[in-house]
């Protein structure tokens, strides 16, 4: 194991840390708004898919990496509509829903995809950096973390943002109010559905931006099924955040790093079996759950619709 | 206290109508509420008073009929046009945000872009509970507050867009006799300032005490008022009667005037019984019983009492103090972290539901249809519910239905239960008939213990007064009867001895005898027995 400390290794290590962990970083905001606000959004995994596809494909025919961006969001934001149309305005169960968002997502980008490109996987150009000055020059930590797509350094930013929106501003007291106890939201005279429904749009721009930094940003293509269960981690994030924006950021470094284990071994030239290294992330998963699930807070109303006159 | 004849009313209430599906909630209401006046609305459960006032704070909308602010005609089609129009609204149960403080719940409803304005809402905070006279510290969780202060808060909160209209429904619920009286005091400031305040209340006692002016509901309907002028000439015998009159002047049948009895004798008399025999055994006690916490459920602290047979030992506090855990402690549904129970001498500390049912145990839950009886069944499964599978309804794992059916029909009579039959799914029934199924289930053959948890709670008045006198009669064949009440008069009324928790505690054990309220009182604000 003498090879695992070397700095190509941890170089690789923290390079891909950074890129699998941004993903996971904006679809555990998001989700953390959508849980603050009282809606368990499971379809999360369906907008990063939406995100990702619409993301390359936007990205691929007009050259822009921005455009792809907002493409994605926007994408990731039509399937957030219906979560919101059947989950908020109908109280339609958000679990069902969530699950057959994912699962239709899932379905339908493998088909566009099918018809659009066929078998082939074309490739997005090399991805444009914005250098810091400076700090690029340091080695190991330079290329990982000031080396990067602009987007990068806005995700970071944007856990700041989250933070101060939940702690300074009225949004923060009312998406609390609407997760907590929405009766309370509504006797104070604000509509409880509209906070909601802004809430999960929120999250589905926040994770098709996140499904199409994965694939424009970490693989350069798009596959079929390609977030392979990133928002599901980003629930996880969420739940174990307990409703604090920093946690969310700590849990998508120690994910990310995890995932990005089997590249950097690979890179390292050490010889385990890679089913057993893409395993990690996930045996992670459940020993971070058994440490500390238990602490994990939710918001009392999380999952459930809200009527008026029932509380 | 100044009439305000002549006056335009603050709010005035035109024909307003409500139906909901199978009732006619509010039926032709017309009702002016004046500043500076205390109107007390008056009325038994399922009168229409929630709903009234859900119009009034725009929670729902009138199906006929419309309503006046100043003389001026207004549609209140949502909470938000209501906070505008200066009605605040103090619900039943409170509706606060309990991980936020209670700054950050005043400020809640603010303008949605803005940072928060601390600044601003402090001094607001500041003018309003001085307005009030009280002191609430604006950077403590809700969650952590006495209910007391909590509806406090949403007092303040009523007011925080300025204070024309404050509707109080069933305030005193949620609150000990001392609370009660803060609150009658605060009402009577705010009136004093100008302030139309409507309280809706089911005792008549509180109607008299604080009210300027009394409205009677009855099914929906308005039956009656007493004007100031009137109620200032009256004491409360007088004014006690006039109520009576008012609600039941219509009281042509038997069952209405017996009604009306029952009202008069509420709360007002102590049920005389024979001496309880001390010297014997016990039949259940309990020593230094704890439990575990559970994420919010109040769990019990070293608890202790004893009840001999024949006695109704009364369980008083405010809502919320570790009476679940109470009451599933004894029936043994929840385990117990330390000290011991003991029915009837044997040690019963660790005995299941069934095996503690053998030696006597009955339990009474206030959650009649969530854990005591299962809705979408009929009233004769729901019946033999708690011995399925054993004889004489079973037999080598075969259900004999007739005699279930039998069984059942026999229950009906005897405990007038009215239900179209024994197969009717329970949960049509209304609460009282659903309460009488319970009552004859548990109190059945063999019962020593019994628990009535909030025996009356949701009830009318007949039928409350038909569950009172079934404890009453419970305890006059020899059972030893805990009666879990929110409800002091009720405790007043039914117990020999009353023990009161707080905090998962009992903070004490009082002889029910004169002044024992102003004792029981104190110690419900967890007060030491001195």
């Amino acid at each position: 194991m003498g090879g695992l400390l070397t700095e190509v290794f941890i170089a690789s290590l923290l390079f891909g840390a950074v890129t699998v962990g941004i993903p996971l970083l904006l679809a555990g905001l998001g989700e953390q708004i959508s849980e603050k606000s009282g809606v368990l959004n499971i379809g999360i995994e369906g907008m990063m898919l939406m995100g990702a596809y619409g993301g390359f494909v936007a990205a691929y025919y007009t050259e822009s990496f921005w455009f792809g961006f907002l493409a994605g969001g926007f994408l990731g934001m039509a399937v957030a509509f219906l979560m919101v149309l059947f989950c908020v305005l109908l109280s339609m169960n958000q679990i069902v829903i969530g699950i057959a968002l994912t699962i239709g997502a899932e379905g339908l980008t493998a088909l566009l995809h099918h018809f659009q490109f066929s078998r082939t996987y074309p490739r997005m150009p090399e991805v444009p950096t914005l250098d810091i000055p400076g700090l690029q020059n340091i080695p190991v930590i330079g290329p990982a973390f000031f080396e990067r797509h602009p987007l990068v350094y806005l995700s970071i930013l944007l856990v700041v943002f989250v933070a101060w929106i939940f702690r300074r501003t009225q949004i923060g007291l009312n998406l609390q109010a609407a997760g907590d106890k929405p009766a309370a939201l509504d006797a104070a005279g604000v509509n409880v559905k509209l906070t909601r429904a802004c809430a999960v749009l929120t999250t589905g721009f926040l994770a098709g931006i996140g499904g199409a930094f994965m694939a424009n940003v970490g693989a350069g293509l798009f596959v079929p099924h390609m977030t392979h269960g990133a928002g599901f981690i980003g629930i996880v994030l969420a739940m174990l955040a307990r409703g604090k924006p920093l946690w969310v950021l700590l849990g998508a470094a120690l994910f990310g790093s995890s995932l990005a284990l089997t590249t950097a071994l690979q890179v390292a030239g050490l010889n385990i079996p890679t089913d057993v290294v893409q395993m990690l992330p996930f045996a992670m998963v459940i020993v971070v759950l058994i440490l500390f699930a238990r602490h994990s807070y939710l918001p009392p109303a999380l999952g459930l619709p809200y009527h008026r006159g029932e509380r | 206290m100044n009439s305000a004849a002549g006056q335009t009313p603050a709010v005035s209430l035109h024909s307003i109508t409500k139906r909901f599906p199978g009732v006619l909630a509010n039926n032709d209401i017309s009702l002016d509420i004046h500043a500076g006046e205390v109107h007390a609305l008056l009325g038994e459960n399922g009168a229409g008073k929630s709903t009234l006032i859900s119009i009034l704070a725009g929670m729902q909308q009138p199906d006929a009929g419309h309503i006046e602010i100043e003389g001026v005609r207004v549609k209140i089609h949502s909470p938000r046009e209501s906070l505008r129009l200066q009605i605040g609204t103090v619900f039943q149960h409170v509706v606060l945000v309990h991980s936020l403080t209670v700054i950050e719940n005043l400020m809640l409803g603010g303008a949605w872009w803005r940072i928060h304005d601390r600044k601003t809402a402090l001094a607001r905070l500041r003018d309003i509970s001085e307005l009030l006279g009280v002191k609430i510290e604006p950077d403590v969780p809700v969650g952590r507050l006495s209910l007391g202060q909590q509806q406090q808060v949403e007092i303040i909160r009523a007011l925080w867009h300025g204070g024309k209209v404050l509707v109080l429904d069933e305030p005193t619920s949620m609150l000990t006799p001392q609370g009660v009286d803060e609150l009658g005091a605060l009402m009577r400031r705010l009136a004093g300032q100008g302030v139309a305040i409507v309280f809706i209340t089911h005792k008549l006692r509180e109607a008299y005490a604080f009210g300027d002016r009394i409205s009677v509901l009855r099914q929906g309907k308005l039956v009656g008022d007493i004007l100031p002028e009137h109620l200032d000439d009256m004491d409360e015998e007088q004014a006690t009667n006039e109520i009576i009159q008012l609600m039941f002047k219509s009281a042509v049948h038997g069952a209405e005037s017996a009604e009306a009895e029952i009202f008069l004798r509420e709360g007002q008399e102590r049920h005389k019984r024979g001496v309880i025999n001390k010297s014997g055994p016990p039949v259940i006690s309990l020593e230094h019983v704890s439990t575990r916490a559970e994420p919010g459920e109040c769990a019990l602290h070293d608890i202790g009492f004893s009840v001999m047979p024949g006695e109704v030992f009364g369980i008083a506090g405010v809502d919320g103090n570790g009476q679940k855990h109470l009451a599933e402690v004894i029936a043994g549904q929840r385990p117990v972290l330390s000290g011991c129970i003991k029915v009837s001498g044997e040690l019963t500390t660790d005995a299941d539901v069934p095996a503690r049912r053998r030696l006597g145990v009955r339990y009474i839950t206030d959650e009649r249809l969530g854990e005591g009886t299962v809705g979408g069944h009929s009233v004769a499964t729901n019946l033999v519910l708690k011995g399925i599978g054993a004889p004489p309804f079973w037999r080598f794992f075969v259900t004999i239905w007739q005699r279930i059916f039998r069984h059942a029909r026999e229950i009906i009579v005897a405990h007038d239960v009215r239900t179209p039959s024994e197969h009717t799914p329970l949960a049509r029934l209304s609460g009282g008939n659903i309460q009488k199924v319970l009552l004859a289930r548990e109190i059945s053959i063999n019962a020593s213990v019994v628990v009535f948890n909030k025996p009356t709670y949701g009830l009318d008045i007949h039928n409350t007064r038909l569950a009172r006198d079934r404890i009453v009669k419970a305890a006059a064949s020899g059972i030893a009867t805990i009666v879990i009440s929110t409800e002091l008069d009720e405790l007043l009324e039914l117990s020999d001895r009353i023990g009161v928790i707080f905090n998962g505690e009992m903070s004490g054990i009082v002889e029910n005898r004169a002044g024992a309220e102003s004792e029981i009182g104190r110690l419900m604000t967890g007060a030491k027995a001195a």
